[in-house]
């Protein structure tokens, strides 16, 4: 059967969109009407159920804002304003990217450095992978003050520290990914290298890494999205005058939830987007390496 | 076929022992076995026989634990770095990133054959085993015997006179199997090749063969080695005269002497 874009994948991925938003302007009332109830009863202001409805999706500063409100400032955030103006989620957005992308690189090459090294030195067989499992089990959360407050010290400040924390999140999935992907082959065809008199170098090129390959993106994808969370919450502790992070953060200061979701939801258009970059290269990498169309 | 042939695999009291949990496995036991130019020898027997062992240990993929092995002369280590053989696996083994082209070209790439000489190479070998076209094409894009050809060619594809195969068509249904080995015997007689072939079917023993070594488990040892009175030119229906049959019945009666102390 031929396969059907409408039916199987966008009418299920717009029912649960559906489900989604409803959940949320249930919610959105049933959080905002007892401040609305409040405001009300002292401004002795009496509503029809309906006008009380609409107030409580209209609030400036609701506890659960709805949707249209931030979809709304979600629009006008990203499409009405200059992209230079500090007010602008693109502007935001670019300044995490920067340091997202920077981490990205550097946690991939490390976690490709990383794996190599684990599958070709025995001695760092043994040692490395419980640290590098341990590393991952420590809160980023508790980390990222440190790196951000060290950093800062010896006047290291703005993209690296972030990109470090970034680095630091990412390196691992590429990591683990990676050493599964250099010992991917089968004994059958290490067995054919070695009939050759194969030399390390010429396994490792012509065997190791290109089956590699699958695993490496695989591994990519969760590391973009690991690198953005970590540039994120690089952002939240210095205070970061730029960055999707220190929108989460202003917002919360100062009580903007709707910033705070409309910038939560760039955080995740963000995100989506990138994990899709990653994924299209994987699609053609995996054509040009003779991959049979699924 | 004269008696000064060179010998090209030569093994005295080879023997080859596993330790495992459960103790030693006698994989292979006092094995005695001259292999000449230019031979077609088949290595039959059940599973456990060692038959396979036997062709690892020529290949340099396992290592004899007694007894003496040489192959070209030499032993099978120097063998190996030397290039003098090519092994043909029970699976094709097939890089799948790589066209059928690309995939005869490794072992001339790691051997650092030029371009041009890949190239010519690469055609040659695909005529050889009737793949001439599919150069371009991926493995999957191929059915499992040619893909299995495909594999053939590619342990063709490099000057090495010795060719390993260990059951290059078990997987394969009769059909195919039958085809294959008809066009694998011509190859044999264009290619002049010596070629140590395992398999567990005694028809197909007994039509490619000029030597069939008779193999029998714990441990794996050699109980018959059969010369083959059938001319070298064999034609599929050769496989219903008498000789054939008369050859056929000696490697089932030595299969079944092998057995008898079991079950």
């Amino acid at each position: 059967m031929k396969p059907d874009t409408l039916r199987d994948r966008i009418i299920p991925v717009l029912t649960i969109l559906l489900v989604i938003v409803t959940i949320w302007y249930v919610g959105a009332y049933f959080m905002n009407a007892p401040f609305q109830r409040d405001l009300d009863r002292r401004g002795n202001v009496t509503s029809t159920t309906m006008e009380f409805i609409g107030k409580t999706m209209s609030q400036p500063k609701p506890i659960l804002p709805a949707p249209h409100q931030v979809v709304s400032n979600f629009v006008e955030n990203t499409f009405m304003r200059s992209v230079t103006s500090n007010r602008s989620l693109v502007y935001h957005a670019w300044v995490t990217l920067s340091s997202t992308v920077a981490g990205f690189t550097f946690g991939t090459l490390l976690g490709i450095l990383i794996a190599v090294g684990i599958v070709h030195v025995k001695a760092l067989d043994r040692s490395l992978m419980p640290w590098i499992i341990a590393s991952q089990t420590i809160p980023i959360l508790a980390i990222a003050p440190m790196v951000i407050v060290v950093l800062g010290a010896i006047n290291i400040t703005g993209l690296i520290p972030k990109a470090i924390i970034s680095t630091y999140l990412s390196f691992f999935p590429v990591a683990v990914g990676m050493v599964k992907g250099l010992r991917s082959p089968e004994l059958i065809q290490l067995d054919l290298m070695r009939t050759y008199h194969a030399s390390a170098a010429q396994t490792f090129w012509k065997l190791r890494v290109p089956a590699s390959i699958p695993f490496l993106f695989t591994s990519m994808k969760v590391a973009i999205a690991a690198s953005l969370v970590g540039a994120i919450v690089g952002e939240l502790p210095t205070g970061a005058v730029a960055g999707i992070g220190s929108k989460l953060l202003a917002g919360a200061y100062y009580s903007q939830t709707i910033d705070i979701w409309s910038a939560l939801i760039a955080g995740s258009v963000l995100a989506a987007l990138l994990v899709t970059i990653v994924g299209i290269i994987a699609k053609i990498v995996d054509r040009a390496m003779g991959g049979r169309p699924a | 076929m004269a008696e000064n042939q060179s010998s090209v695999v030569s093994a005295k009291k080879l023997g080859l022992t596993f330790e495992t949990s459960d103790g030693p496995v006698h994989a292979l036991s006092n094995v005695d076995l001259e292999v000449k130019k230019g031979d077609f020898v088949s290595f039959i027997g059940p599973s456990g026989c060692g038959k396979t062992t036997f062709l690892r240990v020529i290949a340099d993929l396992e290592k004899a634990t007694s007894g003496e092995i040489t192959v070209n002369g030499m032993s099978p280590e120097e063998a190996r770095k030397s290039r003098s053989y090519g092994y043909v696996f029970q699976a094709p083994a097939l890089y799948p990133w790589r066209t059928i082209e690309k995939n005869i070209a490794l072992p001339l790439e790691i051997m650092g054959y030029s371009a041009a000489d890949r190239a010519s190479r690469i055609e040659r070998t695909l005529d050889l085993v009737n793949l001439a076209g599919f150069g371009k094409k991926y493995p999957w894009q191929l059915s499992g015997g040619m893909q299995q050809r495909a594999s053939i060619a590619r342990a063709l594809a490099f000057d090495a006179d010795l060719l390993l195969m260990d059951e290059p068509f078990g997987a394969l249904d009769e059909i195919v199997r039958d085809h294959l080995n008809e066009q694998l015997l011509k190859l044999w007689a264009r290619t002049e090749k010596t070629i140590c072939f395992v398999t567990h079917s005694i028809p197909e023993a007994v039509y490619l063969s000029t030597k069939i070594v008779v193999m029998s488990p714990r441990p794996g040892r050699v109980t018959d080695v059969i010369e083959s009175t059938l001319p070298k030119e064999r034609p599929l229906e050769i496989r219903e005269t008498p000789e054939f049959l008369e050859i056929a019945h000696r490697v089932r009666e030595g299969l079944r002497a092998g057995h008898s102390y079991e079950e």
